[in-house]
């Protein structure tokens, strides 16, 4: 589980749902950002075996931090911010695919 | 992001990556007039170094002082000039005719540039240790990204394990900020302090002398660190509870914990870098690819320049000032009579000082062999989960190389494509076949660098060729 | 090596180690000679398929033969290359196209051939449900299927290996000369001499017969493929198209292969290819208009790599017209992964009786004795 610190900037609130459970994040937030804040764990699971796994580089390189996004699948998530309306959806079942 | 520029079909110069090379040399090509396009993946400028400089909600000093802060200087100077920074932009492809494919929002574009400058960067070193996919396993970068871009830490209790520079700066930021770091399990390999002290005396006159010791004797006050750390293993249920380590006791000992942060120093990313052909070369000392560049960031292909810590890791201010000289580069081949070039000594003798120590840190902190060569049941390619028992059999069978790997058992096929696998993958074949990692090679590879839809592809333009020229199967 | 080898085999593709496979199960003592590694290039890279469907009619006495072959693959190498059977299908979405289907099954069976059939919609939604509605038929062969490349070729070179075969990589043929009834081959690491030798070397078999005085149209090309990240299965043949270029397969993993031989730009001398992303905007097109579930597939990778291609789009396989002890098997025109197995085999009776059981004449290097090189 990850906490924020205290923030006295004026970023904005943004709603979106997480795997349909309503969440409020900070403007500038990314996807995987919001999703360690929200301590569901795993975020996502190997293609290979199944296993747990969550964001782990959080620079785009590591490509654990995929997750559905809008309804479209492997989206990398620590490189996307999170938007009003966003619907992120963790991908803990083997070979999701896009709608 | 409804303010975005449009991508236009050319320019003179593209340069992929705003961090302090790509924004300090889009604001010298743009400065003088070329066409300049600044393209990165992120939603907002600064690279790594100054992650989420633009709208960070850390505006406590104590936490992240002027060497992070002083990277706003970038992107208000960037902003002063003409070129066009485009957000969200993710380059899967790069041509040697300066043909470069990028996605912004789900849409594939194509674009010309005269001349590209890639400023990609570093990533962390892979650190593969037995339970390093584990739910709360992480980078330290990952974790300073996090505290840079959102003001968000973890809770919880924090084991720090590796070396080098980076994990004693983010362990005292994090202390900064509050958090329970329990231990720094520092892996320095004694044997490096031999090699390095020959360039004691340059680390010594180097910008970073005074703030290293001084964050790492903070830290030492603050928290528990353990050296000589020889072995690591993350531990858990479904996520970490435990990290076990050997130290020079000699005993294996456990450590209860929430978040285990890795580091082992940063190398280039060098997948654009390659897929377009560029020539690199494995550097012994930071046991890393490294592109073939000249004094401006000039590669073996024309038109394509690299600058900053894809070109070799120097870090930020170096990576400022070779940014500004490929700029000056790139100015000077499209348009010899430019004026308003920034001061190119100067910015050399910046540099040289910038440079100064890091040849100390490269030796000092370069892994310990146990940590590059890791054990048998050690998970070495994450996204296909091939452990470094199997990839020494594939070897054994013929697989000379990590090519032939990858067809045998898709190591480095999987969507990082080698980012967290190649360079292990390269040691490893090395050590079982007793030749050096020059003569093993890289991964093979190709665009794209990014995953691309096919409902992307599908929506570039044709041309006409296109359909023609096609083999009767 | 310690024995004079009896044939010396140029290039380390599919078709080299098949011969030299082949030779050694006869007893003959085979030297082979690849500039880079086994499995390399063409043979190493491609999209894998194992089909008779389709062929020129040359080819198919040979196909057929190979694909037996295949089908017992484990037995023939110790290794089963991944060989999965699920049949090959080739859609037609028109009238049309359907016609000219029909027209091909008619001629392949008044040849003697049975392995291509005609289907209807109805059993094409069975076996492909997941193809685009208008899609009205196809062209099946039932027991096609595909395999792993290089797998394959590192198999065939094991087995080779075993028998007695030597095989020496990262050398490259630079000059070859008669010299009796011995031929010197000059490579980057030494003379090798045989009194027999096979012209496997690809993509660069013409600068090999050139040196034999018997120059060939050869054309070098980098045919693109891409593959995507897993994705739940839903097809299991390998799939064509009638009307638009296309190979399409996915495997058990979920990734799914598309290639349909769109060009990239190929530099057979540093061993590099660019791809062509237009022309993969195409491919793209035709593997969505098929199987719309594709749109949201992620290509991953996309690669081509450096094969020869005839201007008839057939191989060369036979003796040489102009040097004696000199044999050919190349210009496989981004077709040969699956008729390999043969290929070896008609080789090695080629060479050792002079003769073979299977027609080979319409493939011979006859064919461009009045031709110069392009």
């Amino acid at each position: 589980m990850f906490r924020r610190l205290p923030d006295k900037t004026d970023a904005g609130v943004v709603n979106f749902t997480i795997n349909g459970e309503p969440r409020v994040g900070r403007r500038g937030d990314t996807v995987a950002a919001v999703l360690l804040l929200s301590a569901i764990s795993p975020t996502r699971v190997s293609a290979v075996s199944g296993e747990p796994r969550a964001p782990y580089c959080m620079m785009g390189v590591c490509f654990e931090c995929l997750v559905t996004i809008n309804d479209i699948g492997n989206r990398q998530g620590c490189l996307i911010e999170v938007t009003n309306g966003m619907r992120i959806k963790t991908q803990t079942t083997r070979r999701e695919a896009g709608a | 992001m409804s303010t975005q520029p449009e991508i236009k079909a050319a320019y003179d110069v593209a340069i992929v990556g705003a961090g302090p090379a790509g924004l300090a040399a889009a604001a010298v090509t743009a400065g003088c007039g070329l066409t300049t396009v600044l393209l990165d993946e992120n939603p907002g400028a600064g690279g790594q170094v100054y992650r989420g400089i633009e709208t960070t909600p850390v505006r406590d000093p104590k936490i992240l002082d002027r060497d992070y802060t002083d990277g706003h200087d970038l992107v208000l100077d960037l902003k002063e000039t003409a070129a066009e920074f485009v957000r969200s932009a993710v380059v899967w492809s790069l041509a040697r005719d300066g043909e470069i494919g990028v996605s912004v929002n789900g849409h594939a574009h194509m674009l010309r540039a005269k001349h590209t400058i890639l400023a990609t960067g570093a990533m962390e070193r892979p650190f593969p240790i037995p339970g390093w996919t584990l739910p709360g396993v992480m980078t330290v970068g990952g974790a300073q990204t996090l505290l840079k871009s959102s003001g968000i830490v973890p809770e919880g209790r924090i084991v720090m394990a590796g070396c080098g520079p980076l994990l004693w700066l983010c362990a005292y930021q994090l202390l900064q900020a509050g958090c329970t770091v329990q231990a720094i399990l520092d892996t320095t390999d004694a044997g490096q302090h031999h090699a390095s002290m020959r360039h004691a005396a340059g680390f010594a006159l180097s910008p970073y002398v005074a703030k290293g010791v001084k964050l790492m004797a903070a830290v030492r006050r603050r928290t528990r660190v353990i050296s000589g750390v020889t072995q690591l293993a993350a531990i858990g249920d479904g996520k970490l509870q435990t990290v076990s380590y050997i130290a020079k006791s000699g005993n294996l000992e456990r450590m209860e914990t929430d978040y285990l942060l890795l580091h082992h120093g940063v190398i280039p990313n060098v997948n654009l870098a390659m897929s377009v052909g560029i020539d690199h070369t494995w550097d012994e000392v930071q046991g890393c690819w490294t592109p073939t560049v000249d004094n401006f960031g000039t590669t073996t292909v024309p038109g394509i320049a690299i600058a900053g810590d894809g070109a070799g890791i120097a870090g930020a201010w170096a990576a400022q000032y070779r940014g500004r000289l490929a700029g000056i580069a790139a100015v000077r081949t499209i348009n010899p009579n430019a004026t308003g070039l920034p001061d190119e000594l100067a910015i050399r003798r910046d540099l040289a000082h910038a440079m100064r120590g890091r040849t100390f840190l490269d030796h000092l902190y370069r892994p310990a062999r146990a940590f590059r060569l890791p054990a048998d049941d050690t998970i070495v390619c994450r996204c296909e989960e091939i452990t470094s028992k199997q990839i020494r059999e594939t070897v054994a069978l013929g697989a000379q190389g990590p090519n032939q790997l990858k067809s045998f058992l898709r190591c480095g096929m999987g969507p990082c494509q080698g980012r967290l696998c190649g360079t292990t993958v390269t040691e490893i074949i090395a050590d079982a076949r007793k030749v050096s990692p020059q003569d093993v090679g890289y991964y093979r590879l190709r665009p794209p660098v990014k995953p691309i839809t096919l409902a992307e592809l599908a929506g570039l333009p044709q041309t006409d060729d296109a359909a023609k020229a096609v083999v009767r199967l | 090596m310690t024995k004079r080898p009896d044939v010396i085999v140029i290039g380390g593709g599919i078709q080299g180690c098949s011969t030299a496979l082949h030779l050694s199960l006869r007893g003959v003592q085979v030297l082979l000679i690849e500039k880079d590694y086994i499995g390399r290039h063409a043979s190493g890279v491609n999209a894998g398929g194992v089909r008779r469907l389709g062929r020129h009619l040359s080819e198919v006495p040979l196909s057929v033969a190979s694909m037996e072959i295949w089908h017992s693959i484990q037995d023939l190498v110790d290794d089963d290359c991944g060989f999965e059977s699920h049949g090959q299908i080739k859609v037609a979405e028109t009238e049309a196209e359907h016609s000219l289907q029909r027209a091909r099954v008619d001629q392949t069976r008044l040849l003697g051939f049975t392995h291509e059939e005609l289907i209807g919609q109805d059993e094409l939604r069975d076996l492909v449900p997941a193809i685009a509605p208008h899609c009205i038929g196809a062209i099946i062969c039932r027991t096609d299927g595909a395999a792993m490349p290089y797998r394959t070729a590192l198999a065939f070179k094991r087995k080779a290996e075993s028998l007695g075969a030597t095989f020496l990589e990262g050398g490259r043929v630079d000059d070859l000369k008669r010299v009796g009834q011995t031929w010197h081959v000059a490579t980057s690491n030494g003379t090798h001499e045989a009194p027999v030798v096979v012209n496997c070397a690809g993509a660069w078999a013409d600068r090999i017969a050139a040196k034999l005085g018997e120059p060939v149209p050869l054309e070098v090309i980098a045919p693109m493929l891409m593959i995507t990240a897993r994705m739940p299965a839903f097809v299991k043949p390998v799939i064509g198209a009638q009307g638009r270029t296309l190979s399409f397969k996915q495997y058990e993993n979920g990734t799914v292969l598309i290639g349909g031989g769109y060009r990239g730009r190929p530099n057979r001398d540093t061993n590099w290819t660019d791809l062509d992303f237009s022309k993969l905007a195409d491919n793209a097109k035709t593997a969505t208009a098929l199987f719309p579930i594709m749109k949201t597939a992620e290509i991953v990778r996309a690669w081509a790599g450096i094969e020869a291609r005839m201007p008839d789009d057939i191989p060369v396989i036979g003796p040489s017209t102009t040097a004696e002890g000199v044999f050919h098997a190349f210009g496989f025109s981004a077709h040969g992964f699956q008729l390999g197995p043969a290929v070896g085999r008609v080789m090695a009776e080629l060479i050792t009786t002079g003769a073979t059981n299977i027609p080979i004449e319409g493939l011979g290097m006859q064919r461009f004795q009045n031709v110069r090189a392009a």
